[in-house]
């Protein structure tokens, strides 16, 4: 069984096209929708990594993500956070926060794999 | 006089004072708060300076230590008459920065400090319960002496069942009218006329009582004098070091007691009021002293040996057969005791709430709680209620302790002294940039202990916590540790002893600490604005600019101060923007306004940290702060060089940064929305992006190549419709749209909406009274269906009952003609109602708002041009929109056809 991925994202097309990108890479994809119960959802399992959106319903990525930085479970495991704002001042805050990587939508899929994977490498 | 109309009086009394404070409230609500907010109403509350200890303390100090009660009211006549710049200072500041209380303002000068708020509510605390025991005491007192007169003398059991009732009753009315409402600066004004009443009364009864002893005992003036001249009271025996430590004392009291600093600062409504008070309080200072020696001297005259002078302006009348005038004097004692408990009781419960009591709860939440959990509002006043409650408590348990006796007169100045311990983080705060908050806690900290030690503690007596061998050797034998003999300075009064070394380390503490340490960004903007608060208004953003959208701001905001007010607060900033509707940008300028004004509801360290979990941290910055100050000193230097050539390039340079001000303002506007713009463009086109690359690499069944290309259809018509809907927006709010009237009937258009919005697949089905429906309306028609089909499609999409249902009525109101779309679906939130119609308005309760969210923006802009309205209907069951079609041209009935 592949390692775990959790994905946290609103938009269904985008959950199914970047589940159907990462299973084919050996992937397990998790997923959840909903911002306000995202934290509760990670430490229910922690996953290998989390692909993280900004915009979320209930609660920003970004609040998201400070919780699992701040949290000794989750701390360590890798965060991709996807914007579709694609300001810098978003960039900046996520790398401020402690995100791994920052990815601007649209994307492409190779962009994505590539990334999963050099971060698994590492 | 019986002792039963006694209590019916006092009762009847209580009662007036309700009725006083529920009208005050009931005009203020209305509007009518002109005169409420007086210069002479602001005096008047000044006057619970004036205790029950005052009113009848005064007389037994007098007679038992001649003049030196004089000091008592001579440290605030000085601070009123020569030191009112420092009032007008803390004035200022506490308006500008929304100060709720004294621990308020002691945390928030520095970096909003937590830690800060809560030593200064434990000393207020520590130092404010004995002197709410000696209000419950004096009040009880004075009812046992009218029950003595009948012949009924108290037992122990008598006094505290006494003193029971009366700390209920005061819970009571301190519940009511400082607890109906959170923001402090909408004050108490209830509380406030009630208790400038009650100052009226103890002045006419004391005034009542010395002129009846001066002329009515003595036979006038000159025999008055005569008899003090006679009398044994020892007027001039004098201890300088005494006096200098209690004008000192009373003076820094009169800043630091937590009473003082609400009625001061907190319920200060027109700074320009300090200006009366700076000659009225005195000369009500002076009348409420003006009889002392007199009713002292005659008291000691006509009464048994061993009375006790503490009540000379209960017994003297009674003495003389003057039923009357004892009662009335038997009011103003009770009306003395109960204003302070009542303003006290008020005051330390915020400060109990709003810095132990909530930061507690939030810290419980976790950070969640900001947007989502229960109802912060609620929780803030069920604090403060039960802080109330506790502090009344307190008093009554300290009565009950110290056994009432002697032991708890003296308390009076040793409480002063405990509360003047904040004197110098609040002088040091409001007039040195380079205090920091590590200065200010190592002096308060120290200051505390030196004056539980030396003073508080002892004032217990010999032996009940300090031992009597602590008190002459020191504690473990160590002789300068002696409590009333610190560092070897023996022979000082005791008192005189404490003030001096408490405050000399206190302030020491606090200049040394914060020399050596050095101040965090925000202390250091907080000093800044709290130094330079007459300089120039213009803060400095604490913020930086991060993720929090105006839609977060405003449901927290609502949580807090409740919904009608903190949508105003947002309608009116976007109004300020140009903008209809509740959301502003969220500007630096924004965010600073709207934190001032959640402190005032639950303090500047709660709200800063509040706004701190939904702006994400980003609080300023070393760098940031380095930037703003630089920009700063430029700006000065420049319009500095400018006021020396002429004040014609002033004012051009004044009118330059305001356009660039106002440039700038309209650039953050617009990159928010580009943002959003960004964000509703890329979300589909990363959906197209992403499956046309999948379907590239090919190694798929069909059914999944379908489905696939099926995605990608549908995201790219998402986009068009997106852009259409974009350009249809742009046009409307650039007013460049054209209208092109025609006359329809209604029915009709209602028909044709209901046909194009695709209502007819049978999911949602559609109730009609056509006959109400039939009349000719003149307008853009094809934008009024455009109204239409938005708000039928939007049932359809998003009704979630089992069997969609709309019903379409139409109807009149004073407005004209309507049209009202109600679904039978669970609705919209009430949080949400304010935010739908705004661009991209996402909504928060998780259901997704789907599309674009420009539909309804769409609307109203439509309905805006045409003359009429889009607005949701609050309180219907069901999703409800309500069209108000456009006045004039509208509904000529035709004639059924």
């Amino acid at each position: 069984m592949g390692k775990r991925v959790l994905l946290i994202e609103d938009e269904p097309n985008i959950i199914e096209a970047i589940s159907f990108i990462l299973s084919r890479d050996g992937w397990t994809v998790h997923t959840h929708e909903d911002g306000m119960t995202a934290m509760d959802k990670v430490l229910g399992f922690p996953p290998d990594m989390i692909i993280l959106d900004v915009m979320l319903p209930g609660r920003s990525g970004f609040d998201i993500l400070r919780d699992l930085r701040g949290n000794d479970l989750t701390k360590d495991v890798p965060v991709m956070m996807l914007t579709a704002r694609g300001q810098e001042k978003d960039r900046d805050l996520a790398m401020r926060l402690g995100a791994n990587h920052f990815m601007t939508k649209p994307f492409s899929n190779t962009e994505v794999r590539d990334f999963v994977r050099d971060l698994m490498r590492a | 006089m019986s002792f039963n109309s006694l209590i019916a009086i006092a009762l009847g009394y209580v009662i007036f004072l309700f009725a006083v404070a529920f009208l005050a409230e009931r005009r203020a609500i209305a509007g009518h708060s002109n005169w409420l907010q007086s210069p002479i109403i602001y005096t008047l509350s000044l006057s619970i300076y004036c205790t029950a200890w005052t009113f009848y303390g005064a007389v037994g100090y007098a007679a038992r230590s001649g003049l030196e009660f004089v000091t008592i009211y001579l440290g605030p006549t000085l601070m009123m008459v020569g030191w009112w710049w420092v009032l007008r200072r803390l004035v200022r500041i506490g308006r500008a920065q929304r100060i709720t209380s004294i621990a308020d303002l002691v945390s928030s000068r520095f970096g909003k400090s937590t830690q800060l708020g809560i030593i200064v509510t434990l000393i207020s605390v520590i130092a404010g319960t004995p002197y709410i025991a000696l209000q419950l005491q004096s009040v009880t007192l004075s009812f046992a002496v009218f029950s003595q007169v009948e012949g009924v003398s108290w037992d122990q059991a008598d006094f505290y069942r006494a003193a029971v009732w009366v700390a209920i009753g005061l819970a009571v009315f301190t519940v009511l009218f400082g607890t109906r409402n959170l923001d402090a600066n909408e004050r108490h004004h209830g509380i406030v006329m009630a208790i400038a009443v009650e100052a009226v009364v103890k002045l006419l009864a004391l005034v009542a009582v010395g002129a009846f002893v001066v002329w009515g005992v003595a036979g006038g003036p000159g025999a008055m004098l005569a008899r003090i001249d006679a009398s044994e009271i020892n007027l001039w025996d004098q201890n300088s070091g005494r006096w200098i430590g209690l004008i000192f004392l009373s003076a820094a009291a009169f800043l630091c007691l937590p009473r003082m600093f609400q009625v001061l600062v907190v319920e200060n409504a027109d700074e320009r009021h300090l200006h009366i008070a700076s000659w009225a309080f005195p000369l009500y200072l002076f009348l409420m002293s003006l009889f002392v020696v007199p009713i002292a001297v005659v008291g000691l005259d006509l009464l048994p040996a061993g009375s006790n002078p503490d009540l000379f302006v209960l017994t003297v009348p009674l003495n003389q057969g003057q039923g009357g005038l004892a009662v009335l004097s038997f009011l103003g004692g009770l009306s003395s005791a109960t204003s302070m408990v009542i303003v006290a009781t008020l005051a330390l419960a915020t400060m109990v709430s709003n810095h132990m009591v909530v930061p507690l709860w939030l810290r419980l939440q976790g950070s969640q709680h900001a947007t989502m959990s229960g109802d912060v509002r609620h929780v803030i006043l069920l604090s403060r209620r039960l802080s109330i409650a506790a502090i009344l408590a307190l008093g009554f348990l300290y009565y009950r302790v110290s056994g009432g006796g002697t032991a708890l007169a003296a308390i009076g100045l040793i409480s002063f002294t405990g509360a003047v311990q904040i004197l110098p983080a609040m002088i040091g705060g409001v007039f040195w940039r380079g205090a920091t908050g590590v200065g200010a806690a190592m002096g308060l900290i120290t200051g505390l202990l030196i004056w539980l030690w030396s003073l508080f503690l002892p004032s217990f007596g010999a032996d009940a916590i300090i031992s009597e061998a602590v008190m002459t050797n020191g504690p473990w034998g160590l002789n300068w540790l002696r409590p009333q003999a610190l560092f070897g300075i023996t022979d000082l009064d005791p008192l005189v002893h404490g003030i001096m070394w408490s405050m000399l380390l206190n302030a020491g503490m606090f200049v040394i600490g914060s020399l050596v340490t050095f101040p965090a960004p925000l202390e250091r903007l907080q000093g800044a604005q709290f130094v330079n608060v007459f300089d120039h208004s213009n803060a400095a953003p604490t913020w930086t600019p991060a993720a929090a959208g105006a839609e977060d701001l405003l449901i927290m905001a609502q949580r807090i101060m409740g919904g009608n007010e903190a949508q105003a607060i947002f309608e009116q900033e976007a109004k300020a923007q140009g903008k209809a509707g509740y959301l502003p940008e969220v500007t630096l300028e924004f965010i600073e306004r709207l934190e001032r004004e959640l402190a005032g509801s639950v303090g500047a360290a709660t709200a800063h940290a509040m706004i701190g979990q939904l702006i994400g941290g980003s609080s300023v910055s070393v760098e940031d702060l380095i930037a703003v100050a630089d920009e700063a000193a430029q700006i000065l230097e420049y319009s500095n060089r400018l006021e020396e050539k002429s004040k014609e390039q002033e004012r051009t340079a004044r009118a330059l940064r305001d356009a660039n001000a106002k440039l700038t303002a309209l650039s953050i506007q617009k990159d928010a929305f580009l943002s959003q713009i960004s964000h509703e463009l890329r979300t589909p086109m990363t959906s197209i992006r992403s499956f046309s690359d999948i379907l590239r690499e090919g190694e798929m069944s069909t059914d999944e190549q379908a489905r696939y290309a099926g995605i990608i259809h549908d995201e790219a018509v998402r986009l068009t419709r997106l852009l259409d809907d974009l350009l249809d927006l742009a046009v409307l709010e650039n007013g460049q749209v054209v209208l092109h009237e025609q006359t329809g009937n209604l029915s009709d258009l209602l028909d044709r909406a209901v046909r194009t919005s695709g209502a007819y697949d049978g999911r949602l089905t559609i109730l009609r009274h056509r006959p109400d429906e039939n009349f000719n309306l003149t307008a853009d028609l094809d934008r009024l269906g455009q109204v239409f089909i938005n708000l039928i499609s939007n049932a359809r999409k998003y009704c979630d009952a089992a069997t969609p249902e709309l019903t379409i009525k139409v109807g009149r109101s004073s407005m004209g003609a309507f049209v009202d779309f109600i679904d039978n679906g669970s609705g919209i939130a009430s949080d949400n109602q304010a935010l739908i119609f705004e661009k991209f308005s996402r909504l928060t309760d998780g259901s997704k708002a789907g599309g674009a969210g420009l539909g309804l923006a769409i609307c109203r802009e439509v309905m805006q041009r045409l003359g009429g309205d889009v607005a949701y209907l609050a309180n219907v069951a069901g999703g409800a929109f309500r069209v108000t079609l456009p006045p004039a041209k509208n509904p000529a009935k035709l004639e059924q056809t």
